[in-house]
């Protein structure tokens, strides 16, 4: 229970900065995709249920608030974390490389997937000019943005496994 | 080991396959019929509305310092071209101020109504963008609460920022004119050309628009001519600036031209916007 409370509250934090501050800042044109960063984040720290679910969230919102057709986002970011969910075995708490790869790689491929769907299919094609404008900046962003939060929303996992794994032992007894 | 209640799991591709399927649902029904989002919407922003006004508070000071501080040495340069521009512009507008008491008068002659009435409007603040960067749509803080409804025009200062797309009670969605998405029917306000404005991505980083589909056979529009909206468009209210031609070149069919214009907004800091609390179709 306290988990989703704290993962709600987590993912409505990133939705609320990516649309008001990050927005804000003056020297930088593409803002940093938090939300692609805690559900895949979850999803390879967690596994495939709760990653579904982060992503659930995170995609309603922007479902909610920006998009014309409800639903859209809500599904790519289920499938975001439900595809992260699958590297959970091979996720190790102290490594930081398999994440950063992980988020790297779905930051790329839910950028192309938004130029497919909304503009490719809208009969533009230039698909260099968006690819070096607006994928390939807001990875990169992402990425150094990652580098540190990435740490806070482990330090958030880490927190609450301990606190479950404490209840449940206080339970067996 | 503790006894527990039997709990229904279901295995994880099970809740994928069902969600799938609920959202691929509603993506057609959204897609297809004229169901909207309005009530879910509604619930949300009563929790994220404050929490964005709030944010956005801490955000703009945040710009106003960093901004301060990038761009002291441009406004010196520019307030004492602006002081020079003042004494150009107040002879200007005499001038202008003794051609309207004339055409006043000329109206009054011809017993003509005012040719723009004055709409009631709203104002509203910028309280969210997009969260992604590829659309250029933003929340503002009024909703149907203050009389919004979907198609109403959002202007700000001195031109067309776009129309309403959704309303809850407490906010609203704005689709801005230079988002990819958004085609606004125009014309020149010289010539009474029609043409079609298109927002486009990759124009946009330059800051501008797209101008399609205008016939000019007279080879008359020139950069810098104004282009508002035309009476034939659906949803924008006619005679509202969208922004000043930039370049224009004829198309290969010879027959229409097409080109770019420059917004009369700076979109890049909207902050306050004007919603015009008319339809055009009443």
């Amino acid at each position: 229970m306290k988990r989703k409370v704290v993962v709600i509250i987590l993912v409505l934090i990133c939705f609320v900065l990516q649309c008001t501050v990050l927005k804000a800042i003056p020297f930088t044109k593409v803002v940093p995709n938090l939300l692609v960063v805690v559900t895949s984040s979850f999803g390879f720290m967690r596994g495939k249920k709760e990653g579904l679910f982060v992503g659930l969230c995170s995609g309603i919102l922007i479902d909610l608030f920006y998009s014309d057709v409800l639903g859209f986002y809500s599904l790519l970011f289920m499938y975001i974390g439900y595809l992260n969910g699958f590297f959970k075995n091979m996720f190790y708490d102290d490594d930081i490389k398999l994440p950063m790869i992980l988020i790297t790689l779905s930051d790329f491929i839910y950028g192309c997937i938004i130029y497919i769907f909304s503009f490719l299919l809208r009969g533009r094609l230039d698909c260099f000019f968006y690819m070096k404008t607006i994928v390939i900046p807001e990875v990169i962003y992402t990425v150094v943005v990652t580098l540190v939060f990435y740490r806070l929303i482990r330090g958030i996992n880490r927190r609450l496994e301990e606190e479950e794994k404490r209840s449940a032992t206080k339970f067996v007894k | 080991m503790k006894k527990k209640k039997p709990k229904i799991t279901l295995s994880s591709e099970y809740v994928l396959l069902i969600f799938s399927i609920l959202c691929v649902v509603m993506i057609l029904l959204t897609f297809n019929t004229n169901m909207t989002a309005g009530p879910l919407r509604s619930v949300a922003s009563y929790v994220l509305v404050p929490l964005q006004k709030g944010i956005n508070q801490v955000g703009s000071v945040v710009t106003g310092w960093s901004e301060k501080v990038v761009n002291l040495n441009e406004v010196v340069a520019e307030n004492e071209e602006l002081k020079e521009k003042i004494d150009e512009l107040t002879t200007e507008n005499n001038i202008l101020q003794q051609d309207k008491y004339e055409l006043a008068r000329l109206r009054k002659l011809y017993k003509l109504d005012e040719k723009y009435p004055e709409y009631d409007k709203v104002a509203a603040r910028v309280i969210g963008k997009d969260a992604g960067n590829w659309f250029h749509n933003f929340v503002i803080d009024k909703g149907s609460k203050d009389g919004l409804k979907v198609d109403m025009n959002v202007i700000a200062g001195s031109g067309l920022v776009g129309r309403i797309t959704s309303v809850s009670a407490n906010s609203a969605s704005v689709l801005a004119v230079i988002d990819d998405t958004s085609n606004v029917a125009a014309q020149i306000l010289s010539t009474s050309d029609n043409c079609i404005v298109t927002g486009n991505l990759q124009l946009m980083n330059e800051n501008k628009i797209a101008i399609s589909k205008l016939t000019d056979s007279d080879n008359k529009v020139s950069p810098g001519e104004k282009v508002i909206t035309s009476n034939i468009s659906d949803k924008y209210l006619p005679g509202i600036l969208i922004g000043y031609v930039d370049e224009i070149d004829t198309d290969s069919n010879n027959l229409t031209k097409s080109g770019t214009l420059r917004p009369a907004v700076d979109f890049a800091h909207l902050e306050e916007v004007l919603v015009i609390l008319k339809l055009k179709g009443e």
